[in-house]
Protein backbone atom coordinates (compact mmCIF):
# COMPACT_ATOMS: atom_id res chain seq x y z
CA UNK A 1 0.00 0.00 0.00
CA UNK A 2 1.32 3.72 -0.68
CA UNK A 3 0.37 6.34 1.22
CA UNK A 4 1.40 9.73 0.46
CA UNK A 5 1.44 13.02 3.04
CA UNK A 6 1.25 16.23 0.91
CA UNK A 7 2.38 19.80 2.04
CA UNK A 8 3.02 23.06 0.30
CA UNK A 9 6.80 22.88 0.06
CA UNK A 10 7.04 18.85 0.37
CA UNK A 11 9.49 18.95 3.59
CA UNK A 12 8.43 20.05 7.16
CA UNK A 13 5.12 19.48 7.80
CA UNK A 14 4.48 16.34 5.13
CA UNK A 15 7.77 15.05 7.02
CA UNK A 16 6.12 15.08 10.44
CA UNK A 17 2.93 13.63 9.14
CA UNK A 18 5.07 11.11 6.99
CA UNK A 19 6.67 9.97 10.12
CA UNK A 20 3.97 9.84 12.57
CA UNK A 21 1.69 7.86 9.83
CA UNK A 22 4.83 5.30 10.10
CA UNK A 23 4.85 5.21 13.86
CA UNK A 24 1.26 4.53 13.61
CA UNK A 25 1.40 1.73 10.75
CA UNK A 26 3.81 0.13 12.74
CA UNK A 27 1.58 0.02 16.08
CA UNK A 28 -1.30 -1.32 13.92
CA UNK A 29 0.87 -3.61 12.02
CA UNK A 30 0.01 -2.30 8.70
CA UNK A 31 2.56 -2.39 5.98
CA UNK A 32 3.05 0.13 3.84
CA UNK A 33 5.19 2.99 1.92
CA UNK A 34 4.60 6.58 2.86
CA UNK A 35 5.95 9.30 0.69
CA UNK A 36 6.10 13.19 1.87
CA UNK A 37 5.92 15.33 -1.48
CA UNK A 38 4.53 18.73 -2.13
CA UNK A 39 1.30 19.67 -3.82
CA UNK A 40 2.53 20.63 -7.16
CA UNK A 41 3.88 17.16 -7.38
CA UNK A 42 0.56 15.44 -6.37
CA UNK A 43 -0.80 13.92 -9.67
CA UNK A 44 2.49 12.30 -10.26
CA UNK A 45 3.12 10.83 -6.97
CA UNK A 46 -0.32 10.55 -5.48
CA UNK A 47 -1.39 8.69 -9.09
CA UNK A 48 -1.01 4.78 -7.37
CA UNK A 49 -1.72 5.83 -3.59
CA UNK A 50 -4.43 4.31 -1.80
CA UNK A 51 -4.21 6.95 0.99
CA UNK A 52 -3.18 11.02 1.09
CA UNK A 53 -2.69 12.89 4.37
CA UNK A 54 -3.18 16.29 4.40
CA UNK A 55 -4.25 19.34 5.93
CA UNK A 56 -7.76 20.81 4.86
CA UNK A 57 -6.19 23.64 2.91
CA UNK A 58 -4.80 21.04 0.73
CA UNK A 59 -8.22 19.56 -0.46
CA UNK A 60 -9.29 21.06 -3.40
CA UNK A 61 -5.78 21.36 -4.89
CA UNK A 62 -5.57 17.76 -4.60
CA UNK A 63 -9.05 17.79 -6.55
CA UNK A 64 -9.87 14.48 -7.70
CA UNK A 65 -7.82 11.02 -7.29
CA UNK A 66 -9.20 7.76 -6.58
CA UNK A 67 -7.02 7.84 -3.32
CA UNK A 68 -8.77 8.13 0.24
CA UNK A 69 -8.25 11.79 1.30
CA UNK A 70 -7.95 11.87 5.03
CA UNK A 71 -7.72 15.77 6.32
CA UNK A 72 -5.52 15.42 9.64
CA UNK A 73 -5.97 18.34 12.60
CA UNK A 74 -3.09 18.11 14.94
CA UNK A 75 -0.13 16.70 13.23
CA UNK A 76 1.55 15.49 16.17
CA UNK A 77 -1.81 13.67 18.03
CA UNK A 78 -0.93 10.11 17.23
CA UNK A 79 -4.52 9.31 18.23
CA UNK A 80 -6.20 11.17 15.65
CA UNK A 81 -3.93 9.44 13.23
CA UNK A 82 -4.50 6.22 14.18
CA UNK A 83 -8.38 6.36 14.13
CA UNK A 84 -8.56 8.32 10.78
CA UNK A 85 -6.34 5.62 9.38
CA UNK A 86 -7.91 2.58 10.56
CA UNK A 87 -11.23 3.93 9.12
CA UNK A 88 -9.77 4.39 5.76
CA UNK A 89 -8.24 1.04 5.60
CA UNK A 90 -10.09 -0.91 7.90
CA UNK B 1 18.06 11.08 14.17
CA UNK B 2 19.15 14.48 15.16
CA UNK B 3 17.59 17.78 15.49
CA UNK B 4 18.76 20.84 13.61
CA UNK B 5 20.91 23.46 15.44
CA UNK B 6 18.92 25.12 17.51
CA UNK B 7 21.67 28.07 19.40
CA UNK B 8 20.27 30.25 21.76
CA UNK B 9 20.88 33.08 19.03
CA UNK B 10 17.59 31.18 17.36
CA UNK B 11 15.26 31.72 20.04
CA UNK B 12 13.37 34.61 20.99
CA UNK B 13 11.53 34.29 24.33
CA UNK B 14 8.06 36.08 24.97
CA UNK B 15 8.18 37.96 21.87
CA UNK B 16 5.61 40.89 20.53
CA UNK B 17 4.00 40.35 17.20
CA UNK B 18 1.09 42.12 15.91
CA UNK B 19 -0.32 39.40 13.73
CA UNK B 20 1.34 36.34 12.06
CA UNK B 21 3.33 37.66 9.10
CA UNK B 22 5.38 39.63 12.11
CA UNK B 23 5.76 36.27 14.48
CA UNK B 24 7.29 34.54 10.87
CA UNK B 25 9.62 37.39 10.43
CA UNK B 26 10.70 36.98 14.09
CA UNK B 27 11.35 33.52 13.21
CA UNK B 28 13.32 33.95 9.96
CA UNK B 29 15.27 36.61 11.91
CA UNK B 30 16.15 34.14 14.03
CA UNK B 31 17.83 31.78 11.96
CA UNK B 32 19.71 34.56 9.85
CA UNK B 33 21.15 35.56 13.43
CA UNK B 34 22.21 32.01 13.86
CA UNK B 35 23.57 31.35 10.33
CA UNK B 36 21.19 29.13 8.95
CA UNK B 37 19.29 31.43 6.27
CA UNK B 38 20.13 34.77 4.79
CA UNK B 39 17.00 37.37 5.85
CA UNK B 40 14.95 37.38 3.13
CA UNK B 41 14.21 33.50 4.04
CA UNK B 42 11.40 35.04 6.32
CA UNK B 43 9.64 36.64 3.42
CA UNK B 44 9.74 32.82 1.52
CA UNK B 45 7.91 31.50 4.63
CA UNK B 46 5.37 34.31 4.68
CA UNK B 47 4.99 33.88 0.90
CA UNK B 48 4.53 29.58 1.41
CA UNK B 49 1.04 30.57 3.95
CA UNK B 50 0.02 33.53 1.76
CA UNK B 51 0.60 30.17 -1.16
CA UNK B 52 -1.39 27.38 0.64
CA UNK B 53 -2.71 29.21 3.60
CA UNK B 54 -2.27 28.49 7.63
CA UNK B 55 -1.45 24.66 7.09
CA UNK B 56 1.63 25.28 8.67
CA UNK B 57 -0.12 25.51 12.59
CA UNK B 58 0.33 21.81 12.69
CA UNK B 59 -1.00 21.50 16.06
CA UNK B 60 -2.84 23.66 18.77
CA UNK B 61 -0.78 26.37 19.68
CA UNK B 62 2.02 25.73 17.11
CA UNK B 63 2.90 26.78 14.00
CA UNK B 64 5.70 25.27 11.78
CA UNK B 65 7.35 27.92 9.63
CA UNK B 66 9.27 27.21 6.88
CA UNK B 67 10.35 27.44 3.01
CA UNK B 68 11.96 25.15 -0.06
CA UNK B 69 15.56 24.37 0.10
CA UNK B 70 17.46 27.51 -1.73
CA UNK B 71 19.76 29.98 -2.20
CA UNK B 72 18.44 32.01 0.96
CA UNK B 73 19.07 28.52 3.24
CA UNK B 74 22.88 28.35 4.56
CA UNK B 75 22.40 25.65 6.64
CA UNK B 76 20.61 23.06 8.39
CA UNK B 77 19.09 25.08 11.43
CA UNK B 78 15.93 25.54 13.76
CA UNK B 79 14.59 28.53 15.41
CA UNK B 80 11.77 29.14 17.95
CA UNK B 81 10.24 32.18 18.53
CA UNK B 82 7.43 32.03 21.82
CA UNK B 83 4.69 35.20 21.78
CA UNK B 84 3.86 37.01 24.40
CA UNK B 85 0.26 37.56 22.84
CA UNK B 86 -0.80 34.69 20.92
CA UNK B 87 -1.25 35.39 17.34
CA UNK B 88 -3.89 33.88 14.77
CA UNK B 89 -2.73 32.31 11.51
CA UNK B 90 -6.48 32.03 10.43
CA UNK B 91 -6.62 28.04 11.37
CA UNK B 92 -9.54 26.45 11.87
CA UNK B 93 -9.37 24.61 14.89
CA UNK B 94 -4.98 25.09 15.90
CA UNK B 95 -5.43 28.87 16.35
CA UNK B 96 -4.44 31.14 17.96
CA UNK B 97 -0.50 30.47 17.77
CA UNK B 98 1.85 30.48 20.44
CA UNK B 99 4.67 29.01 19.23
CA UNK B 100 6.75 29.56 16.09
CA UNK B 101 8.83 26.94 14.80
CA UNK B 102 11.39 28.26 11.86
CA UNK B 103 12.46 25.18 10.02
CA UNK B 104 15.65 25.55 7.11
CA UNK B 105 16.88 22.79 5.85
CA UNK B 106 19.18 22.65 2.96
CA UNK B 107 18.23 19.65 0.99
CA UNK B 108 14.97 18.13 0.43
CA UNK B 109 16.13 14.45 1.28
CA UNK B 110 17.79 14.77 4.07
CA UNK B 111 15.35 16.73 5.92
CA UNK B 112 13.34 13.48 7.22
CA UNK B 113 15.74 12.96 10.06
CA UNK B 114 15.46 16.52 11.14
CA UNK B 115 12.09 16.70 11.37
CA UNK B 116 12.11 13.13 13.00
CA UNK B 117 13.60 14.46 15.41
CA UNK B 118 11.07 17.93 15.80
CA UNK B 119 8.39 14.71 15.54
CA UNK B 120 9.72 12.99 18.53
CA UNK B 121 9.89 16.27 20.75
CA UNK B 122 6.33 17.55 19.82
CA UNK B 123 4.81 13.49 20.18
CA UNK B 124 5.14 14.43 23.75
CA UNK B 125 1.95 16.34 24.26
CA UNK B 126 3.01 19.13 26.97
CA UNK B 127 5.96 20.02 24.59
CA UNK B 128 4.53 23.37 23.02
CA UNK B 129 2.96 24.23 26.77
CA UNK B 130 6.44 23.96 28.08
CA UNK B 131 7.59 26.10 25.52
CA UNK B 132 4.89 28.70 25.31
CA UNK B 133 5.77 29.23 29.26
CA UNK B 134 9.63 29.11 29.10
CA UNK B 135 11.25 31.97 30.51
CA UNK B 136 15.25 31.11 29.01
CA UNK B 137 16.74 30.24 26.30
CA UNK B 138 18.00 27.43 28.24
CA UNK B 139 14.46 26.14 29.36
CA UNK B 140 13.85 26.45 25.28
CA UNK B 141 16.94 24.23 24.69
CA UNK B 142 15.95 21.64 27.38
CA UNK B 143 12.52 20.75 26.19
CA UNK B 144 13.94 20.18 22.89
CA UNK B 145 16.48 18.24 24.62
CA UNK B 146 19.45 20.68 22.13
CA UNK B 147 22.54 20.35 24.37
CA UNK B 148 23.34 24.00 25.49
Amino acid sequence: MKIVTICGAGIGSSGILKVNAERVLRKLDIEATVVAADIGSVREVAADAQVILTSAEFVDAIGTTFADVIVIENYFDTAELSAKLETALG
Amino acid sequence: MSLPPLPQSAIVIAAEASDWRAAVTLAGEALARSGAARPAYSAEMIRMIEEHGPYVVIAPGLALAHARPGPDVLADGLSIVTLATPVNFGHPHNDPVRVVLGLAVTSSSEHLAAVAAVANVFNDSTAITDLAEATSAEQVQAIMAVEP
